[in-house]
């Protein structure tokens, strides 16, 4: 999932640095990534994983590293799994 | 009392980008039926409109300081007032951190100009630091 979750970062995110060079826990935003750039990265997210992320996770912290949304799909998926 | 800024800048052309990308899901998550109203002309929906309430939208956040709590796109509006000026309505989790503040209005200016969008929101807080207890 992590390497997924990296190309759309690399797609997506409008980063300044290299996404391939960013460690899983390397902060996006402080990487380049724009408010607006997280949006692009989110819907492609709900794309590749089939899922919908809901108004509670719309926060800085769910996109905030390759780690933590990792953490969020995870838990998405988990959800969706139960349903 | 405090007195609270906030700005920001949006490329229009991710906005564009975004568009052509997700077309009605990026529309719809992001914006208000109003907005996207607000923002249609004969040859469409404007990305240089649709840019300027997403700036806008963060520069609110700005002033709204959410630290991480979930706030969604659609708790903060911007509106066309009948004079052309601009306005913002909060809902939801905004209005809650606006009162918070004790902020009675806040007040919105944007701009578009090619490839940028800009926005600037200022609120006055009734407390002297901005917050009050929940």
């Amino acid at each position: 999932m992590k390497d997924d979750i990296r190309q759309i970062v690399k797609e997506h995110g409008r980063l300044s640095v290299d996404v391939d060079a960013l460690t899983a826990d390397a902060d996006l935003y402080q990487a380049g990534m724009t408010s607006h750039a997280s949006v692009n990265v989110m819907l492609a997210l709900e794309d590749r994983f089939d899922v919908e992320f809901p108004d509670r996770m719309l926060k800085r912290s769910v996109f905030e590293s390759i780690a933590s949304i990792e953490a969020s799909v995870t838990e998405l998926r988990a959800q969706a799994a139960t349903r | 009392m405090a007195i609270r800024v906030g700005t920001d800048l949006v490329s229009v052309e991710s906005v564009r980008g975004s568009i052509q990308a997700h077309e009605t899901r990026y529309l719809e998550r992001v914006y208000t039926e109003r907005e996207l109203n607000d923002c249609r002309t004969d040859a469409g929906v404007d990305p240089e409109r649709l840019a300027a309430r997403f700036a806008a939208k963060e520069a609110t956040l700005k002033v709204l300081r959410p630290g991480d709590e979930a706030i969604p796109w659609h708790s903060i509006e911007v509106r066309r007032e009948p004079s052309g000026w601009v306005g913002l309505e909060l809902t939801g989790p905004a209005a809650a951190l606006a009162q918070d503040a004790g902020m009675s209005e806040l007040a919105l200016s944007i701009s578009h100009e090619g490839e940028f969008a800009s926005a600037v929101v200022v609120a006055e807080c009734s407390s002297a630091n901005g917050h009050r207890s929940r």
